[in-house]
C-alpha cells in the first residue's frame, strides 16, 4: 500500500515536472527522425542544454513536410521546421508562415547565404554512384552517349528526382531536351523515391543510381566497404542546400530562437555527417569524419537561386515528360 | 421474394456501409473544400487515366483468367501440402509494395535468376519494364487472391451435385458447363471488380516497373498535384476519378453477377470422379507447378535476401512490429465490427448494390483519405495522437471490399437454408447472429481476419500523414532503414514482417477451420 | 385452439390458394393434395412466411394475420433443415424454451426430460451430424416438446425415413400432440400417414384450401382431383 502511495506520488511529482517545461515542436521529414538518422542524438544534445522537451515530428520528405504546414496553416503545432530545401524555400516563405531569423554563422557552404528567413544545417551534392570497379563517365552528356545503364527517381515524387531536373537544366539551359533525349536510353526506369532506386542499384539492375556523392561514405565509414564510388561531372554538380525555419506564430519564440542558433553549433553540425550523410553547414571544429576525404569534390556548384527554382522547375518538368514518355 | 422477412435487420449494415461511406465521401469533400481546382485535367491527366484504366484492367483480366484453371486444379486435386499452399497464397498480397518490387526484380529483373539462366545459355537477359511488367508484378500481387476467391465459388458446389453429375456419366467438359461454370459466374464478376479496383491505386510497383513516366497513372497524378503542386482541388478531382471508375466497375460487377444458387449440402468433403485422364492430370499440376514457381521464387529471394540480418535486427524494429501488430488487431475488430452486418444486409436483399461501396473504399487514393482525415482531425485533436486508431480504420476500410466477398455468398447460403428456422423459432437479431449466424460463419470469418490482420501488418497506408516517431510501424521502419542504406537490416526486417504477417493469417484461417466438424 | 382461415388469399407468384375453413382446438388434421396445388404455401400462410394477400387468421380467437413467425403460437417441423448442424442436441433443443440458449438450471432439466421422452438419453451432446436420421427428428421433436405451442405444423418432415421409422415418429408426434394439447396440421403425401394420425383432412386442390372432412370418409370416397392423384 505505502509502495503504492509512493508510486502515485512519483507520477504526479513527474507529471508537474514535464508540465513546468517548455515544449518545442520541431516539424522535419521522417529520416531525420528515424533511429538511424539524426533526431535521437540531436534531441539529446539540445535537451542538455535547454531544459524543454525537443518534440521531433516526422513528415515524409521535405516537399510532404511543406504540403503538411500548407494544410495546416496559422493553426499549425511546429514551431520550428527543419528539412526544406532550396527549390522549396521561395514557397515556403510566400505562406507567410515563417519569420526572420539572427542566426549568425561562418557557413562552410560552396555559395554564400544570405536567406533572411531560412538557416542552412547541412548540404551535399547530387551524383550518380555506382561500383568502384566501373570506368565511370566523365560528365552528363558522356553517361547519355554511353551504354550505361541508370535508375533514376521521378521529380513528381521525390527530391533527388528533382535535383537532376534541375542539374541538366543548370548546366544545359535550352539544350536540355536533347540530354535528356541522350538519356533516355540509359534509363533502366524511373521510382517513387531514392530508397526504390538504390535498392534496385544494390540489386544489380543498373549500373549506376541517382544519389548524392556523400553515399560511398556510408558504405566506407559504416560497413567498412569501398566497393562504391560517385560519378565526377565535368559540367559541376547541383547542390541540395537543407535549412530550418521558425514558424512566425510560434508561442516559444525564444526557444526557437535558441534551436536555429543551436543547429549551427558543433552540438549538432558534428552529427550530421554520419547520420544524414551530408556535409555540415559549419563544418565542426574536430573536421569531417575519417572517410570524408575520399569523397570526390566537384569542380563546381550549380544552384538555381531559390526565387527562381519554382518557374525553372515546371518548365523543365514538361521537358523531361516529353522527352521521356516517347 | 424480395421482401421475404429475414432473421435480421438490415439496419446494422446500412449504418456499416453510411460509415464508410462518410469517411470515404467526407474526406474527399474536405479536401475539396480546402482550395479550388487551380487547374481543369489536361491532356497528362487523361494520358495517366487512359493507362491507370489499361493496366488494371489488364492485371484484373489476366489475374482472374490464370486463377481459373490454377483454382481448378486446387478443387479437384488432393495433394501433399494442398492446403499449406493455400494458405500460402496469401503471401505476396501482403508485402509493403518496395520489398515486393525487390522481390519480384530479384527474379524477373536485368540482373536476376532467370535472366543469369538466360545469359548463361547465350540469349539477352528479360526485358522486364514496360507495360508488360507492371501487369507482371499486378498478377503477381493478385492472382492468389484470384484463385481464393475463386476456389471459394468451386467449394461452394455441394458434393452432392459432382457425384449425381458422376452417375449421369459426365465428362470434364460436361461439368464444366453443367457445375462449374455456373458457379464461377457468381465469382468472376466480384473478383475482376476486386483486382481491379486495387490496380486503380497502383503508383510505385506501375512507376517502377513501368520504366518510367509512360507508366503515370492516376495515384502519381494525384501525388504530383499535393506535393508538387499543392493543387488540393485537383487532387480531389483525380481521387473523384478513381473512385467513380471503381463504383462503376462494381455497379457493373453486381449487375452481371447472377444470382443461382446450389441450395445447402451436407458439408462432405469433395471427391471428383472426372479428370482422371493424363492429359487434365497433367494440365493441373502444370498450373499449379508454374503458379509455385511464378509466386514463391519472389518470396524465396525476400527470404534469403532478409535471412542473413535477421540476428541482428535493432530494438526498434521489434518494437515497431509490436505496434503493427496492435493496428492489425485493431483494424481486424473494425473490419469484422463493418464487414459482418453488411454482408449479412447484402445477403438478406436480393442485389448486392452495398458490396460498391467497399469497393469505392478500397479504390480511394490513400494519399486524399490520408489528407481528408488528417483535416477533419488537425482542428479538433493531435493528428499524431490518433495516428494508430486512423490507421486501422483505413486499413479496415481497405480490407473491406475483401471480406465482402468473402461473407456475402457463405451469409446468403446460411439464410436460404436456416432463416424460416430461426424465424420459427424467434430466432432473430442479436440472438441469431450469436447463435447461428457467427458459427456458420467461422471459416470466413478467419480467413477475413487473417487476410485483414496480415494486409494491415503490410501497409502504409495513410500512415505517412500520420507518422509518429514513437510508434512507428513495422513497414514504416522498413522504409526507414532502406533510407539509412541499411538495406541489409531493412531486408531482415522485411522479411520479419512477412513472417509476422503470414503467421497473423495462418492463425486466424485456421482457428476458422478447426472446431468445424460439421 | 381452434384455427380459422377467415377469407385467405395467398399469392405466391402467379399461384393464388384460397382458403375459408375453420379446424377444431386439438384436432389433428392432414392436408393432402397434388403436387404443387398449395399445401405448402397454406403452411407458410399459417407460419407467417408468406404474408397473406387477403383475409386473416385466427387462432384461438387471436388474430394473428400480421404476427412475426416466431411470436405465433405455432411450432414447425420442416421438410429437412429442422437442426442447426453446428449445435448439439441439446443446444437444439435448448432453442425451444430460449432462443438465445442462455438456460437456467430449470431449463436445462427440462431439456434433458425432452430428451429422455423422446428416447435419446445420453445422446444430448452430439451433434446433428452424429445422429441417425431417425434420431434427429427425434432431437426436433424433443423441441416442440419445449416449445408448447397452441398449433403444431409439419411439412412433410419425415417423409425421407422409413415405413417402420414414420410410423414410429407419427406415434410420437401423436403422443407429443396430446402432451402439449396442440392442434396438429401435417402435410402428407401418404394416405396411412393420415390415417394414423388424423381424424381430419384438408383437401388442398385447384387452388383451393377445402374445409376439414373425416379422413376416413375422405380416402374411402375420395372427391374426383383426389382420386386422380391417389390413383386409386
Amino acid at each position: 500500500m505505502k509502495s503504492a502511495l509512493t508510486f502515485a506520488a512519483c507520477i504526479s511529482l513527474a507529471g508537474a515536472a514535464l508540465a513546468d517545461t517548455p515544449e518545442l515542436t520541431v516539424y522535419t521529414y521522417d529520416s531525420f527522425v528515424s533511429d538511424w538518422g539524426p533526431g535521437p542524438a540531436v534531441e539529446k544534445a539540445f535537451e542538455e542544454t535547454c531544459g524543454c522537451d525537443l518534440k521531433l515530428v516526422g513528415a515524409g520528405d521535405g516537399a510532404a513536410l511543406l504540403a503538411r504546414l500548407k494544410l495546416e496553416g496559422e493553426r499549425t503545432r511546429a514551431d520550428v521546421v527543419l528539412g526544406l530545401d532550396t527549390n522549396l524555400t521561395a514557397a515556403a516563405a510566400e505562406t507567410g508562415l515563417f519569420s526572420t531569423h539572427s542566426v549568425t554563422a561562418e557557413y562552410d557552404l560552396p555559395v554564400a547565404w544570405e536567406d533572411p528567413v531560412f538557416v542552412p544545417y547541412d548540404w551535399g551534392y547530387f551524383a550518380f554512384v555506382h561500383n568502384a570497379d566501373l570506368q565511370a563517365p566523365t560528365s552528363l552528356k558522356a553517361l547519355a552517349e554511353s551504354e550505361l545503364k541508370i535508375v533514376i527517381q521521378d521529380p513528381r515524387s521525390s527530391t533527388p528526382g528533382l535535383g537532376l531536373l534541375m542539374w541538366v537544366k543548370t548546366a544545359y539551359g535550352d539544350e536540355a531536351p536533347a540530354i535528356w533525349a541522350g538519356l533516355a536510353d540509359n534509363i533502366v526506369t524511373v521510382t517513387k523515391g531514392w530508397s526504390e532506386a538504390y535498392g534496385l542499384f544494390l540489386e544489380g539492375e543498373a549500373d549506376m543510381v541517382l544519389s548524392y556523392t556523400t553515399s560511398p561514405a556510408y558504405h566506407l565509414i559504416a560497413e567498412e566497404d569501398t566497393s562504391k564510388a560517385a560519378a565526377s561531372f565535368d559540367e559541376g554538380h547541383y547542390m541540395q542546400i537543407e535549412v530550418a525555419g521558425k514558424v512566425a506564430g510560434t508561442d516559444q519564440q525564444e526557444l526557437a530562437d535558441q534551436f536555429l542558433q543551436f543547429i549551427v553549433t558543433d552540438a549538432f553540425q558534428s552529427i550530421i555527417p554520419t547520420t544524414n550523410w551530408m556535409y555540415p553547414a559549419v563544418t565542426p571544429a574536430g573536421g569531417l569524419p575519417d572517410g570524408f576525404e575520399t569523397l570526390i569534390q566537384p569542380g563546381k556548384a550549380l544552384l538555381v537561386p531559390a526565387g527562381e527554382a519554382q518557374a525553372i522547375r515546371d518548365a523543365a518538368l514538361d521537358e523531361w515528360l516529353s522527352a521521356l514518355s516517347q | 421474394m424480395a421482401e421475404r422477412t429475414q432473421p435480421i435487420r438490415a439496419l446494422p449494415g446500412a449504418i456499416a456501409a453510411g460509415f464508410v461511406l462518410a469517411v470515404v465521401l467526407g474526406a474527399f469533400a474536405v479536401v475539396v473544400s480546402g482550395a479550388d481546382a487551380e487547374r481543369g485535367l489536361g491532356p497528362a491527366d487523361l494520358a495517366a487515366l487512359r493507362f491507370t484504366l489499361l493496366q488494371a484492367a489488364l492485371s484484373a483480366g489476366l489475374s482472374v483468367a490464370l486463377a481459373i484453371p490454377v483454382a481448378r486444379a486446387l478443387s479437384r486435386r488432393r495433394f501433399r501440402g494442398r492446403t499449406l499452399l493455400i494458405a500460402f497464397l496469401g503471401a505476396p498480397f501482403l508485402l509493403p509494395v518496395i520489398v515486393a518490387i525487390l522481390g519480384m526484380l530479384a527474379v524477373f529483373g536485368r540482373n536476376g535468376w532467370i535472366s543469369l539462366v538466360l545469359v548463361q545459355l547465350g540469349l539477352p537477359p528479360i526485358q522486364i519494364y514496360g507495360l508488360h511488367g507492371v501487369v507482371l508484378a499486378h498478377v503477381f500481387f493478385n492472382l492468389p487472391l484470384a484463385v481464393r476467391l475463386i476456389l471459394q465459388a468451386w467449394q461452394a458446389i455441394p458434393a452432392e451435385r459432382f457425384r449425381l453429375a458422376a452417375q449421369l456419366g459426365c465428362g470434364s467438359r460436361d461439368i464444366w458447363f453443367l457445375l462449374e461454370w455456373p458457379a464461377l459466374r457468381r465469382a468472376i464478376p466480384g473478383a475482376l471488380a476486386v483486382v481491379f479496383a486495387i490496380c486503380l491505386t497502383s503508383f510505385a510497383v506501375a512507376l517502377t516497373l513501368g520504366g518510367g513516366p509512360k507508366a503515370t497513372t492516376l495515384e502519381l497524378a494525384i501525388y504530383q498535384a499535393f506535393r508538387f503542386d499543392f493543387d488540393l482541388g485537383r487532387a480531389a478531382l483525380l481521387g473523384c476519378i478513381q473512385v467513380g471508375v471503381a463504383g462503376l466497375a462494381g455497379l457493373v460487377a453486381m449487375a452481371t453477377l447472377s444470382d443461382v444458387g446450389f441450395g445447402g449440402g451436407l458439408d462432405r468433403s469433395m471427391d471428383r470422379w472426372d479428370g482422371a485422364g493424363g492429359l487434365a492430370k497433367a494440365g493441373d499440376a502444370l498450373a499449379v507447378c508454374l503458379t509455385v514457381a511464378f509466386l514463391f521464387l519472389p518470396l524465396v529471394a525476400i527470404v534469403l535476401a532478409g535471412l542473413p540480418g535477421l540476428d541482428t535486427l535493432p530494438a526498434t524494429v521489434w518494437r515497431a512490429a509490436g505496434v503493427s501488430l496492435l493496428v492489425a488487431f485493431a483494424s481486424t475488430c473494425i473490419l469484422l465490427a463493418l464487414a459482418l452486418p453488411m454482408a449479412a444486409t447484402i445477403a438478406g436483399a436480393r442485389r448486392g448494390w452495398l458490396e460498391t461501396v467497399g469497393l469505392m473504399g478500397l479504390a480511394t487514393s490513400p494519399l486524399v483519405i490520408g489528407t481528408g482525415l488528417f483535416l477533419v482531425i488537425n482542428p479538433v485533436a493531435d493528428p499524431f495522437l490518433l495516428a494508430l486508431p486512423v490507421t486501422a480504420v483505413v486499413n479496415a476500410i481497405m480490407a473491406l471490399p475483401f471480406a465482402l466477398r468473402i461473407f456475402v455468398p457463405a451469409a446468403r447460403d446460411v439464410l436460404q437454408v436456416y432463416g424460416r428456422l430461426a424465424l420459427s423459432l424467434e430466432l432473430t437479431g442479436r440472438t441469431f447472429w450469436r447463435v447461428v449466424l457467427l458459427r456458420r460463419l467461422r471459416p470466413q470469418i478467419g480467413f477475413a481476419a487473417g487476410l485483414t490482420a496480415a494486409l494491415s501488418m503490410g501497409d502504409l497506408g495513410v500512415i505517412a500523414m500520420f507518422a509518429d516517431p514513437e510508434r512507428a510501424t513495422l513497414p514504416l521502419q522498413v522504409y526507414r532503414l532502406m533510407g539509412a542504406y541499411r538495406m541489409e537490416s531493412a531486408q531482415a526486417a522485411a522479411l520479419l514482417l512477412l513472417m509476422l504477417a503470414f503467421g497473423l493469417f495462418w492463425l486466424c484461417d485456421r482457428g476458422g477451420r478447426s472446431g468445424d466438424s460439421v | 385452439m381452434a384455427i380459422r382461415f377467415e377469407n385467405v388469399r395467398l399469392q405466391a407468384g402467379a399461384f393464388t390458394l384460397t382458403a375459408d375453413l375453420e379446424i377444431a382446438s386439438g384436432a389433428r388434421v392432414a392436408v393432402m393434395g397434388p403436387s404443387g396445388a398449395g399445401k405448402s404455401t397454406l403452411l407458410a400462410g399459417l407460419c407467417g412466411f408468406l404474408p397473406l394477400a387477403v383475409g386473416r387468421i385466427v387462432i384461438a380467437g387471436q388474430d394473428i394475420t400480421n404476427a412475426a413467425p416466431g411470436a405465433r403460437p405455432v411450432a414447425t417441423l420442416f421438410q429437412d433443415g429442422n437442426l442447426f448442424p453446428h449445435l448439439t442436441a441439446a443446444q437444439n433443443v435448448g432453442l425451444g424454451l430460449r432462443p438465445d440458449l442462455r438456460l437456467s438450471g430449470e431449463e436445462a432439466c427440462a431439456v434433458q426430460t425432452a430428451l429422455d421422452r423422446v428416447g435419446l438419453a445420453g445422446l444430448g451432446d452430439r451433434k446433428p451430424a452424429q445422429l441417425s436420421g431417425g434420431q434427429q427428428s427425434r432431437v426436433a421433436l424433443a423441441r416442440v416438446l419445449l416449445q408448447r405451442r397452441a398449433v403444431l405444423a409439419l411439412d412433410e418432415p419425415f417423409a425421407a425415413l422409413g415405413p417402420a421409422l414414420k410410423a414410429e415418429m407419427l406415434d410420437l408426434v401423436g403422443e407429443v400432440a396430446q402432451e402439449t394439447k396442440a392442434t396438429v396440421l401435417m402435410i402428407t403425401h401418404d394416405p396411412a400417414d393420415a390415417r394414423r394420425l388424423a381424424d381430419e383432412t384438408v383437401l388442398v386442390a385447384e387452388g383451393r384450401a377445402n374445409p376439414p372432412a373425416p379422413t376416413g370418409t375422405l380416402l374411402d370416397d375420395p372427391p374426383a382431383a383426389l382420386q386422380e392423384y391417389l390413383g386409386a
